[in-house]
């Protein structure tokens, strides 16, 4: 998102200052809370103002997130705050606007909306919390979790396919498409501030453990000690290369992309990572590296691509037919059609 | 006066009703627009139907293709389309098959004779051919044109090819008409310079078979046909002939202005309320932001995003789109944001009869929502009056802080009437009051903002982002009164029930006044689009010696204050409407009432004749029993 250019300069805040007077309640150890502290930690630094953000959000455990933030915000209803963070955007192109929701609320009952969202490119800031279950509802599978889980609604085995999120938001024509985990903050700031800064819709899938009913479903790729051979972070205008000795790279092949020994295939025949590339493909290929979160899995950004932002086209469409017209007067309306005198 | 008014060969009459009826490819529609509007400026009063088919593109020459346009016309006050035309024309088999049946016995036929060949009858269904054969025109005059001919005969001359010259024949229909009526040639020939710019052809092709058309009237010795009606006294002022949708778009753009608030239109299209979009994208001018939305939910729901930025949120559908959106405006009821939901209603359940006109969406309105969760309902009663009712809408919605549905339907939405134009300087304006200051005093002694604080209407306190200091959290979960806080308290709980119901309860709504016999022991209630036929069936009532009381509701939540005492001491209360009883189960629920119903579910309007026989009958009735 771009920063409103305030005639003040805009005051400093601390984190205290975006803390709400609510108490936390979700479940203890539940991911959400380190992406909350790293949001309110970052905050502060984005130059921005509390009355003009406004976090939206629809039901779900992450959909109680904007009653923690001392900002403007709705708790909506279940799959629709990217709708209602939309017509907010549009009355009011000057708000800092953020839609949290988890994997049940944005890619199930809301999938609509999130992706048509994504297409029109309206400035919002979409953050998809995903930890494949839902856990508002005690525990049953979501569009996320895999095929073959065991669930309260699937005890014997899930029998469909999980969405790839990113492939999603890129088949959605999404402008912005980045990934981030609940357990590196640094990470997570780094995605959140790109995603703010960028003018259009920014999609942030952020993998979050729900420790009650879907314990340790990223630990493969995010524990601390496999991290480093398992997340790929995706370096914009650098060869994608990951491993703990750096030993392994990513190759474009005739259909996609895929992992390689960079001993074997040599540092220069590797992808180099450009998010601002207008066909979507090479993001694409790389949102399907990974089948899931046991494999080497890309974090970051996917694309940054620039498209036109829906709310200031509208906007300009607005005011140019007002300029070119003059503003609209009541009485030549009703005058507008063919009219008589009696 | 006009010279022909003057000339006493032709006869005047005090009204008529013209039906024209044809395929949907022979431009019924705009045919009967334009002799709408040459008798609006004539100085007529006047109220069309335009009866559409379901479908969009039913094949040529099928029953199912037939699209009728009917208006009537007079030199008085008159509120319906009327009932059975007199005269009709038939532009094809179809459209006879189709509506002869309306024709008033004796009435005026006009066909275009050449249609009447073997595959458009038999795709009409019939097996021979009614101009020759068998009694179905019995009783009826006759005129029969070969129009089609005549139009290419008229065009041959103009370089226009013969396919396309036949397209023209609507105007020599709507000549052969304007002839009949005395309506005078340039308004229309002016209006088709303008409608069909830079198509010359088209222009002299329509032109040329206005005016074959209207020769044909005078050379082929119709003269005995030929007829006038003289304008109506209408009170003076600027009249504009206005649909209800047109009505209705205007009294939105009127609620924004009087409100200094942007319209924010969130839609979806849906037959028969896409024009108030298409009318509102217009006018940009305005300020106006119309977002045809992925679908109905998400279209309410970015109406009441805009509302809580602080603008004008408006969503407009009809009933299976008032289904989609009620969890939202539950949603709003629970948040108290303003929101105006328009349903222009039409024949259900399910698609039902989307073309088609019915009321039957008002306990939707009233109770169509999980939970207790009242909102304020408006209806409108004619075409004209959508502009008001839309401005009313608005105003309560703005100022009670509260979704509001306002209702029209079909015919209301397409039909239209003469309209005084009103003084937009005497609309009063919509009080906006925002919060901009800490409201409250918090345990700690510090200043703080409690955005569910209330004033003696029970209305809530409301900032909107971007006011400094005030920064809050609401939503759906029940939440206490005053701090807005999420309590799960169960007193909390019900007396938040209780604040909802009552905050409904204490708006302002106008005493309802009875006309007609005030005191009759006979008391029609009506509601919305039924007062047209309501008024003319009891103006004819009265007239045969019966005392009768009317009164017609637009607020149908709350109910006018005098409602009760209107109601009571009645011996019969008769309610029309176009449900099966909707009104009457309110009323009966509300005030212990023996209210009736007189129903009628045809996916078509009232007439004044059938309602005037039900009231008659039951009045007959109950003074021999
Ligand atoms: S159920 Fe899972 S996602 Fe929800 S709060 Fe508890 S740990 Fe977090």
């Amino acid at each position: 998102m771009t920063d409103v250019m305030d005639s003040e300069a805009v005051p400093e805040t601390s984190r205290a200052d975006w803390q709400s007077d609510q108490e936390v309640r979700w479940c203890p150890g539940c991911g959400d809370y380190s992406i909350l502290t790293a949001l309110q930690l970052l905050l502060p630094d984005l130059g921005v103002r509390r009355e003009k953000t406004v976090f939206i959000s629809g039901i779900g455990c992450a959909a109680r997130f904007p009653y923690y933030m001392n900002t403007y915000g709705m708790h909506s209803i279940h799959g629709r705050a990217p709708a209602i963070a939309t017509g907010l955007a549009l009355a009011r192109p000057d708000l800092d606007i953020w839609v949290v929701g988890g994997d049940g609320d944005m890619l199930s009952i809301g999938g609509n909306h999130l992706i048509h969202a994504l297409r029109r490119n309206t400035n919002i800031n979409i953050l998809l919390f995903n930890n494949q279950i839902y856990g508002l509802t005690k525990g049953q599978f979501s569009p996320t979790s895999e095929a073959g889980k065991i669930t309260k609604s699937s005890p014997v085995g899930l029998i469909s396919e999980p969405f790839n999120p990113i492939s999603v938001a890129l088949g959605a024509e999404a402008s912005f498409v980045a990934r981030s985990h609940d357990m590196d903050r640094k990470h997570l700031q780094e995605v959140f501030s790109r995603a703010h800064a960028h003018p259009g819709a920014s999609f942030v899938e952020v993998y979050q453990n729900c420790n009650v009913f879907n314990d340790g479903a990223f630990a493969e790729i995010t524990k601390k000690d496999s991290r480093d051979d398992m997340l790929i972070n995706l370096i914009h205008g650098e060869p994608i290369q990951f491993g703990s000795e750096r030993q392994f790279g990513v190759v474009q092949t005739a259909d996609g992309v895929e992992i390689a020994n960079v001993n074997e295939v040599g540092i220069e025949s590797l992808l180099v990572h450009d998010e601002t590339r207008s066909n979507p493909s090479t993001a694409f290929a790389l949102s399907r590296l990974a089948k899931g979160p046991t494999e080497p899995t890309p974090v970051g950004v996917f694309r940054a691509a620039v498209r036109e932002e829906y709310a200031s086209a509208m906007s300009g469409q607005v005011m140019g037919v007002a300029e070119e017209r003059g503003k609209g007067q009541l009485k030549d309306l009703l005058h507008s059609l063919p009219t008589w005198e009696v | 006066m006009t010279d022909l008014e003057e000339d006493s060969k032709i006869d005047a009459v005090d009204r008529v009703i013209i039906r024209f009826a044809g395929d949907s490819g022979d431009g019924m529609q705009l045919t009967g627009d334009r002799f709408t509007t040459a008798s609006a400026i004539h100085g007529n009063d006047l109220a069309t139907f335009p009866d559409y088919p379901a479908e969009i593109r039913a094949p040529a020459g099928s029953l199912a293709g037939v699209s009728a346009f009917q208006v009537q016309i007079s030199d008085h006050d008159i509120m319906t389309p009327g009932d059975a035309p007199e005269v009709m024309v038939a532009m094809n088999p179809a459209a006879l098959k189709s509506d002869l049946h309306l024709l008033t016995p004796g009435g005026t036929l006009i066909v275009n004779r050449d249609t009447f060949e073997e595959r458009n009858l038999a795709k009409a269904g019939y097996d021979y051919n009614p101009l020759e054969e068998g009694e179905d025109l019995e009783g009826y005059r006759i005129i029969s044109v070969p129009m089609t001919s005549l139009t290419k005969e008229a065009c041959k001359d103009l370089g226009v090819k013969p396919r396309d010259a036949e397209r023209s024949k609507n105007f020599f229909a709507l000549g052969l008409v304007s002839w009949m009526y005395s309506r005078p040639t340039e308004p229309t020939f002016e209006w088709i310079d303008e409608r069909f710019a830079g198509k010359e052809q088209i222009i002299s092709a329509n032109k040329a078979a206005f005016s074959a058309g209207h020769v044909y009237g005078e050379s082929a010795e119709l003269g005995d046909q030929r007829v006038v009606v003289k304008a109506a006294p209408l009170a003076s002022g600027t009249y504009t002939n206005i649909n209800g949708n047109t009505a209705l778009s205007w009294g939105l753009i009127a609620a924004s202005q009087l409100s200094d608030l942007p319209i924010f239109l969130g839609t979806y299209p849906i037959t028969p309320a896409s024009d108030i979009l298409h009318e509102l994208a217009k006018h940009k001018a305005f300020g106006v932001t119309t977002f045809q939305a992925e679908d109905e939910i998400a279209a309410v729901g970015a109406a009441l995003g805009a509302s809580y930025g602080g603008h004008l949120g408006i969503t407009t559908t009809s009933g299976p789109g008032v289904a989609l959106k009620s969890e939202t405006m539950g949603l709003a009821i629970s948040l108290e944001l303003p929101l105006v939901v328009v349903n222009i209603q039409r024949g259900g359940p399910s698609t039902g009869l989307p073309t088609k006109t019915e009321a039957a969406d008002l306990l939707m309105a009233m109770y169509g929502r999980h939970g207790e969760s009242p909102l304020p309902i408006v209806a409108a009663q004619t075409p004209s009056e959508c502009f008001f009712a839309a401005i009313e809408a608005c105003r309560i919605a703005i100022t009670h802080r509260t979704p509001v549905m306002l209702l029209s339907d079909g015919y209301l939405a397409n039909g239209s009437e003469p309209w005084l134009l009103p003084d937009v300087d005497a609309l009063e304006p919509i009080n906006v009051e925002y919060a901009t200051e800490f409201n409250h005093i918090g345990e700690d002694g510090e200043a703080d903002y409690w955005p569910y604080l209330r004033d003696e209407k029970l209305v809530r306190s409301m900032a909107i982002p971007g006011t400094p200091d005030l920064m809050h959290r609401i939503g759906g979960i029940e939440k206490e009164d005053g701090s807005g806080n999420i309590s799960y308290d169960p007193a909390n709980h019900s007396r938040m029930v209780e604040i909802r119901a009552e905050r409904i309860k204490r708006i302002d709504v106008p005493d309802v006044e009875v006309v007609g016999d005030p005191d009759a022991e006979v008391l029609i209630v009506g509601w919305g689009s039924t007062w047209g036929s309501i008024t003319s069936a009891l103006g004819r009532v009265r007239s045969s010696g019966h005392k009768v009381a009317h009164v017609h509701l637009t607020h149908l939540n709350p109910f006018p204050k005098n409602l009760e005492e209107v109601l009571k001491g009645r011996s019969h209360i008769l309610v029309p409407e176009m449900n099966t009883g909707q009104l009457s189960l309110m009323l009966r629920a509300e005030y212990l009432v023996d209210a009736k119903p007189i129903s009628k579910v045809a996916g078509q309007p009232f007439t004044a004749g059938e309602l005037e026989q039900t009231i008659l009958t039951y009045v007959e009735e109950k003074s021999t029993s």
